[in-house]
Parts: structure tokens; C-alpha cells; sequence
């Protein structure tokens, strides 16, 4: 009966998360419904049978507790615990290491709706295309306040944090639509900020990077939003890549004139080769170069300084919108 | 104290609205509390019901999206902050306390006073706020949606400050009032459990309360001067503010519950009529709560993207709260064991805290558990699980209380039926309105959501007709204890066959408590036969 329910009220094991998630949950879920109903079986079976019209209120036991017995169930419990504890810090470690050859998307949340950017430069508002059975890296940040990125089928959430990169990955296992949500209340339209993933198998995806075309009436797993056979929102005419975009940018903007991209000496250090390395700064403590550092290098150069160099870039704060952002790092993580 | 003076008990004597603005008895400052804080969860409860109201259908049903946001931040504001924090320490603990502990008094009675008006104060600021601009950040305030937000947050959070100092002064009040005023013989092992559980909130409430004053001042600071402190666009830190802010709101979740399992020690064992089942292990507990209770805060933040390294600590470490908190439900079960069990409304309210704060604390296991926290944060979970612990918990133990020590407190009982009638409809109602939040929550509907798919349609309805249900019993009950104050007949001075003091002295009590100090010899709950 429990188990129909259960089988019931499932949502959709739609990521390779999803059935490592809901596992650890039902352990604890049949820990807590077999614990709840030892709780209330003890309080109804005792209720009744020492009922005051049964036993008069001057003939009760003298029990003042059991130590041991407290112990014991301490003890037990803290077993639990601790292996619901470590089962779930494992599970949560893998969600938090994309693999490295992940298929990266920008996502930009605003109040109140998601953009996703791609490397070939294609904008989306409101819809995340990916391949099925490919791990998918979002790198994320917000416009505004706080948002949250909240797939429920996926069961996948991280909130969205603006002037900082946030990051989630996910394999999409089933081809189809799985609504989007912000779990972080951000204003007026919170519930409103929706958008959903659509998980195309690996050639309609390849089809669709190329041509900007969705497979044709295709039917997909429905999730009360009708087929996928109308056009994405695809920013057309947006042909330039993201990293070339980053380096147009980076000339225009003028970093060329102290950073190299070849190696090369400069006023300020060189950056390609360097995306993902440890760098050491001028207090002695070293850095790891993520989109965080370079964003933050660009936006506070003061703040965290290469060794051996001077404190003299002048900061771009406010001059660099948050596709320009991305599109920046995309480049310096193109530089081989 | 004179003899003339012992004529009245404390409700008459002296006579005169200037005699209860003035007061310093704790008895009355209690009352005044106890009005107050009732008044506004009723008004809290007035918006819960308009939330589920909008909330019974998708879409539109009642008021525009902005309304909708207010409102669920005046429903937490309230309720959080004038209701559950001093209902039970700063109403039931200031009237219960001293006589259960032998004293005439607190400690500081001007101090006391001094404290409810210093609430009074940081209420009006903040149902102020609410009349000028409202607030629609949540009653978590998060930044930077609070820095920019064009409501009234200034007002409202000065009203939590202030606020605070009158948790921080009875606080204050109630350790010193335990250290120093307890009778002859009344030895720390000697004391009720509610005195220990209101000893151990006085703690957190000292402790914590502060950093949450310091918040507040910090976000007023930022809004007013734009000095940038929590908002990135001015060079703060978003996160830092919920670090400040859980730092004391999650000490203070405790500051909500453990006078509310401190009530039901001291029910169990007089509606069983046994000695209650390990004393010194619930006594205990209760400090290890408060002690732990200041370690776990990160554990709101699981996805707010602080570091693994620190949601690592703040999931073991959370999962320690799980042991104090047990034994205490399985001891107050083995209470039950080999007793004589009477099921009057204040037990039943006990045994329906047992049945929902399991619920409530068994569902925090997957909250704490990393993984399943990522799925659940934010979503309806939390708040099926918040509630069953606040609701099935604080405010049963608070019903129990009221049901309990209301003969104390005005010398009449109420009516049994009525009270049970009510009783019943505030359990279907309540475990209607929330059991189906746990799966809306493990179905991904987030919290705080004015619209919905409709996928989540019917299990909405369910709750909110939930709402109704708690709404008939809540009226049922206003009306039978006001009806009770009106009624002939005089309560017994021990109805319920209480061991603890306030049962051992007129109902209701005399102005001092006790016609002379008295002196205890034995233990609190010595119910049964050593020998049966």
C-alpha cells in the first residue's frame, strides 16, 4: 500500500542524479516511517492499555528511567545519522565535480527570466537545449538579486548569485521537457520565472546546433506544454561564436596592451594556458584561476594580484555586461 | 508581605486599568504578554488563511502577485517575531517560573515590565511598517532583494531590533531569576523540566539575539547610507548576510521549541501519573539543543554557494541535533509506560505534539542529508517540515499549556467537549493542511510561489481546505475560554493532580504566589508505587 504510494507520487528520474538522490531519500524515509509508527504504535498501545478506568491513578509503576536503555537508542541513532550523513556528503561531492570535457552553457538570470548562452554565441531565454547522455556544466550568475536554478526532475538546485559564478551539472538520461524553476524568492514575478530543459537525442542536437532547427513533430515526454516542434528562441543572425566575441572584446576593450595571449612578457601577465591553473599572488597564497578570479581580476584588479606584478590596472567595473563577462572568460579558456 | 495584603488574588487586587499598566508582578506582565502575542497570531493566522486562499486554486484567485508576497511576509513577520518567540518563555514562563521554582517574583520585576514595554515598542514599529509601505522580502530578509526592495524594510527591521532587546532582558531575567530565587530545597535537579526549558531559551535567547540586532542595523545602515555591506552592486557580500542572519535565526528556531517540549514534561507525567522517564536526560537535552543549536546554522545555506568544506561540517553537525531531540520523544513515550492515562484536552494536545513534532523532526533528517537537501531546499518540504515542528510542535505544546495551567491562571475550567471537538478539528486540519505540503515539496513546487503548474492543483486544495478546518477550531476555542471567564463555579486549586508548586497554591494565586516561602523536599513528577 505505502509502496504504491510511494510509486505514485514518484516524480521523474530525468538526470543521472535523480535515481541517487531518491535513493538516499527513501532510505530515510522508511527509517523515519518505521521509527514514526514504533513512536505512535507505543503511545496508542500504552493509551489503551493502562487507560485510567483500567488502572486506578494511585497504582502506577515507579520508573524513573533506564540509562542504558536511553543509551542504547542514542547510540543507535547516531549510527543512522552518521551513515545518512556520509551517504549523503558522497552523493552531494559528485554533484559538485563536473567532468572536465562537460558541454558548458552561461546562464544569466535576471528578475524575472533565464537566459542561456552558448558558445557558438546562440542566446535562449527561458530554454536550456542539451544533449541527452552528455554532461552538461551550466556556469551561472544573476543580473540582479538572488535567484535559484531548481530542476526538479533532475533534482538539481544552486542558487544564483550576482557579481559571482555559480556552477551545476547534470546528464540528461530521457529526451524530452522538464520545467525549469527560481527557488530563491526574487520579487514580484518569482513563480513566474520559469523555463524548461529540453533534452534532444545526440544528433537532433548536433542537427540543431548546426542549423538552429528542432526535430519536426517529434512526440516528447509532455509535460503539459504540448511537442517541441516550434522554433526556440534563437538569437538569429548571432553566428559569432562566444569566444570569438571574447576576442574582439579583449582588443577592443583594450586588455591586449598589458596581457599577452601567447606567452609572452607583459605588464601584466599572460593569459592564455593559465584557465584552471594555481597561480601564486603577491601575499603568498595561492589562487585557483576559475571564471570567480578572472571575473574579479577584471572587476577589482587590487583585489588578488599575480606575484611580480604591479598594482596598476585600472578596474572595468560597470563598463562589462554580463554576456560580455562571459564571453571574455569563454575566450581566455579558449587560449591554449 | 501582610496578611491584608493576601485577601485578593492577583487578577483583583489591586483593582484598576493603572494597576496592570504598572504592574511589576510577573503573573500579570505574563497575561499582558499572553493578549498580546494571542492577538497577533490571530492576525498572523487571518494572512495564513488569505495565503491558502489564494493559494487554493493557480493563477489568480484573490489578490494581484505584489499582495500575495506581502502578505506571506507579514504571516512570517508576525508570526515569527510576535508570536511563537514570546508566547511561551515571555507569557507562560514569566507567569509559570518563579511560583514553579518557589519565589515571589523574577528577579528584576521593573526590568520585566520594562521588557514588555520595550516589545510593545518594536511591535508598533512594525505593524507600522506594515501600514506604511508593507515589507515583500520574506521574513528571512535576504539581501540584496531587501536593499533594493521599495517597502518599508527599514521600519520592520527596527522593529526586530528593538524587539530583541526585550528577548535579550527577559532572558536575562529568567537565568538570573533560576539561579538566584529558587526556594529551600529546590536544588537545580529538583526543578520542573519546564523551568529547565526555559532556562536553556533564557541562554540562547542572551546569546543569540544580539547578532541578529546587529543584522538588522547593518542592512538599515546599507539602505539608508549605501555603505555596501550585503549588496554586490555595492561591493558586499550576499551571502555574508545569510550567514549573520541564520546565525541567530537558527538558535532562535530553538528559542520557538524547547519551551513548548518543556510544557509537555511537565503534562506526560501528571495525565500518566508516573515520575517522568529519565529527568536528567531530558533536563540535559535540552541544554545540548541549545548547545549545538548555535553550530548548525550554515545548514540553511546548502545551495547558497558557501563552501562544500562548510556544508560538509554543517551536515554532521546537524545531524548531532537528532540525538538530544529523540530522547526526549522516546523518553516522553516510556513515560507513558505501567501508568494511569487520562486523555483531558491538555494530554491530548501532548500526545498530538508527540505524533506531529516526530513527524516534523524525523522530516529534518532529509533536510540535513546533503544530496536530498539540494532536491528539497526551498520547496514546499521546508515548509510542511518548519510547520509540523512549529505548529505540531510549539503550538501544541502551547495549546497543552494553556489547557493545562488556564485553571491556574483565572480560576476556571474550561468546557471538556468543547475543547475536545476543537481539538480534533485542529488535528484533521492541521495534518490536512501540511501533510500534503511534504509531497508538493518532493514534487519540486518551491516555497514562497504565488502561481503554480497545474500539476500541483489538487494537492493545493487539499491543504487549503486544511486551512478551513484549523480556522473552526481556532474559533471554537476563542469562544470557549472567554466563555470560561464568564462562567459560575470556581476551579480547584489542583484540578489535574499536579505535584509541581503553582499546584500547590490558591488557583488563582495571590498576588505574592506564596502566603510564605515555601520549602521543597522532594522531586517534581514523585508519582506511583515503588512496590506495585
Amino acid at each position: 500500500m505505502l509502496s504504491l504510494l510511494l510509486f505514485q507520487w514518484r516524480l521523474e528520474q530525468a538526470s543521472n542524479f535523480a535515481p541517487v538522490v531518491d535513493r538516499l531519500f527513501d532510505f530515510i524515509l522508511w527509517f523515519s516511517i518505521i521509527s514514526f509508527l514504533i513512536i505512535v504504535f507505543g503511545m496508542v498501545l500504552f493509551t489503551f492499555k493502562y487507560w485510567r478506568k483500567k488502572i486506578p491513578e494511585n497504582r502506577t509503576a515507579y520508573i524513573t528511567g533506564h540509562t542504558k536503555l536511553e543509551l542504547g537508542v542514542a547510540f543507535f541513532l547516531l549510527v543512522v545519522v552518521m551513515v545518512i550523513f556520509y551517504w549523503g556528503w558522497v552523493d552531494y561531492k559528485a554533484m559538485k565535480n563536473p567532468p572536465h570535457d562537460a558541454f558548458e552553457v552561461n546562464v544569466i538570470g535576471r528578475q524575472w527570466l533565464w537566459q542561456f548562452q552558448y558558445a557558438d554565441g546562440k542566446m535562449l531565454t527561458n530554454e536550456l537545449i542539451v544533449p541527452k547522455d552528455k554532461a552538461v556544466s551550466l556556469i551561472m550568475t544573476s543580473e540582479d538579486v538572488l535567484h535559484s536554478l531548481y530542476i526538479p526532475d533532475f533534482r538539481i538546485k544552486q542558487d544564483v548569485l550576482p557579481k559571482s559564478y555559480t556552477n551545476l551539472w547534470f546528464v540528461a538520461n530521457r529526451a524530452g521537457e522538464f520545467p525549469i524553476f527560481c527557488a530563491e524568492y526574487c520579487g514580484t514575478a518569482h513563480s513566474a520565472m520559469l523555463g524548461k530543459v529540453k533534452v534532444l537525442e545526440q544528433d537532433d542536437f548536433e542537427r540543431w546546433q548546426m542549423t538552429g532547427k528542432l526535430p519536426v513533430g517529434k512526440r516528447t515526454m509532455d509535460h503539459g506544454q504540448g511537442t517541441m516542434d516550434q522554433q526556440p528562441d534563437v538569437t538569429v543572425g548571432e553566428k559569432i561564436s562566444l569566444a570569438d566575441k571574447g576576442r574582439g572584446l579583449f582588443a577592443s576593450k583594450g586588455c591586449t596592451a598589458c596581457h599577452s595571449v601567447t606567452g609572452a612578457a607583459g605588464v601584466g601577465p599572460a593569459v592564455n594556458k593559465i584557465f584552471g591553473k594555481e597561480v601564486e599572488l603577491t601575499d603568498g597564497k595561492k589562487t585557483k584561476v576559475d571564471e570567480n578570479y578572472i571575473r574579479q581580476s577584471v572587476n577589482e584588479p587590487q583585489a588578488r594580484i599575480v606575484k611580480g606584478y604591479q598594482p596598476i590596472m585600472p578596474t572595468f567595473k560597470g563598463q562589462i555586461s554580463e554576456e560580455e563577462m562571459n564571453a571574455l572568460i569563454a575566450y581566455i579558456k579558449s587560449l591554449k | 508581605m501582610s496578611g491584608h495584603a493576601e485577601v485578593g488574588n492577583y487578577l483583583t487586587h489591586p483593582k484598576g486599568l493603572r494597576s496592570w499598566l504598572t504592574t511589576v508582578d510577573h503573573k500579570r506582565i505574563g497575561l499582558m504578554y499572553m493578549a498580546t502575542s494571542m492577538t497577533f497570531f490571530f492576525v498572523g493566522g487571518i494572512f495564513a488563511l488569505l495565503i491558502r486562499l489564494e493559494l487554493m486554486t493557480p493563477g489568480l484567485t484573490l489578490m494581484s502577485a505584489d499582495t500575495y508576497n506581502k502578505f506571506f511576509t507579514y504571516h512570517g513577520a508576525i508570526m515569527i517575531f510576535m508570536f511563537i518567540i514570546p508566547i511561551i518563555p515571555a507569557a507562560l514562563g514569566n507567569f509559570f517560573l518563579p511560583i514553579m521554582i518557589g519565589a515571589k517574583d523574577v528577579a528584576f520585576p521593573r526590568l520585566n515590565l520594562a521588557s514588555y514595554y520595550i516589545f510593545i515598542a518594536g511591535a508598533a514599529l512594525s505593524v507600522w511598517a506594515l501600514m506604511a509601505h508593507g515589507a515583500d522580502t520574506g521574513w528571512t530578509f535576504y539581501t540584496p532583494y531587501s536593499i533594493r526592495s521599495n517597502t518599508s524594510v527599514v521600519l520592520i527591521t527596527l522593529g526586530v531590533f528593538v524587539m530583541g532587546f526585550s528577548s535579550i532582558l527577559t532572558g536575562l531575567n529568567f537565568i538570573v531569576t533560576v539561579h538566584k530565587l529558587r526556594c529551600p530545597g529546590m536544588t537545580f535537579h529538583r526543578m520542573p523540566l519546564f523551568v529547565w526549558a526555559i532556562y536553556a531559551t533564557a541562554i540562547i535567547q542572551v546569546l543569540a539575539t544580539p547578532v541578529i540586532g546587529i543584522t538588522t542595523l547593518l542592512l538599515i545602515m546599507e539602505r539608508l547610507l549605501k555603505i555596501g555591506i550585503f549588496d554586490p552592486a555595492l561591493g558586499g557580500d550576499a551571502v555574508l548576510f545569510q550567514h549573520f542572519f541564520w546565525f541567530y535565526s537558527h538558535p532562535a528556531v530553538y528559542i520557538m521549541i524547547l519551551p513548548g517540549m518543556g510544557i509537555i514534561s511537565e503534562v506526560i507525567p501528571v495525565f500518566a501519573r508516573k515520575h517522568i522517564f529519565g529527568y536528567k536526560a531530558i533536563a540535559y537535552s535540552s541544554l545540548a539543543i541549545a548547545g549545538i543549536s548555535f553550530l548548525v546554522w550554515g545548514h540553511h545555506m546548502f545551495v547558497s554557494g558557501q563552501s562544500d568544506l562548510a556544508n560538509m561540517l554543517f551536515s554532521v553537525l546537524t545531524m548531532f541535533v537528532a540525538i538530544p531531540t529523540a530522547i526526549k520523544v522516546f523518553n516522553w513515550t516510556a513515560t507513558l509506560y505501567k501508568g494511569s492515562i487520562s486523555l483531558k484536552t491538555p494530554m491530548l494536545y501532548a500526545l498530538s505534539f508527540l505524533f506531529m513534532f516526530t513527524i516534523g523532526g524525523l522530516t529534518g533528517l532529509f533536510l540535513a542529508a546533503l544530496s536530498v537537501d539540494v532536491h528539497l531546499h526551498d520547496t514546499y518540504f521546508v515548509v510542511a517540515h518548519f510547520h509540523y515542528v512549529m505548529m505540531g510542535g510549539t503550538v501544541m505544546g502551547l495549546l497543552a499549556g494553556l489547557h493545562y495551567w488556564w485553571p491556574k491562571m483565572f480560576g476556571k475550567m474550561v468546557h471538556e467537549w468543547s475543547a475536545k471537538i476543537s481539538w480534533g478539528l485542529i488535528f484533521i486540519g492541521f495534518n490536512m493542511t501540511f501533510f500534503t505540503q511534504f509531497f508538493l515539496g518532493y514534487l519540486g513546487m518551491p516555497r514562497r510561489y504565488y502561481d503554480y503548474p497545474p500539476e500541483y492543483a489538487g494537492l493545493n486544495m487539499i491543504s487549503t481546505i486544511g486551512s478551513w478546518f484549523l480556522l473552526a477550531g481556532f474559533a471554537l476555542m476563542a469562544f470557549y475560554f472567554i466563555r470560561s471567564l464568564f462562567l459560575p463555579g470556581k476551579a480547584p486549586a489542583n484540578p489535574w493532580g499536579g505535584k509541581t508548586l503553582e499546584w500547590q497554591i490558591a488557583s488563582p494565586p495571590t498576588e505574592h504566589n506564596f502566603p510564605e516561602i515555601p520549602t521543597v523536599t522532594g522531586k517534581p513528577y514523585d508519582y506511583g508505587v515503588v512496590k506495585l
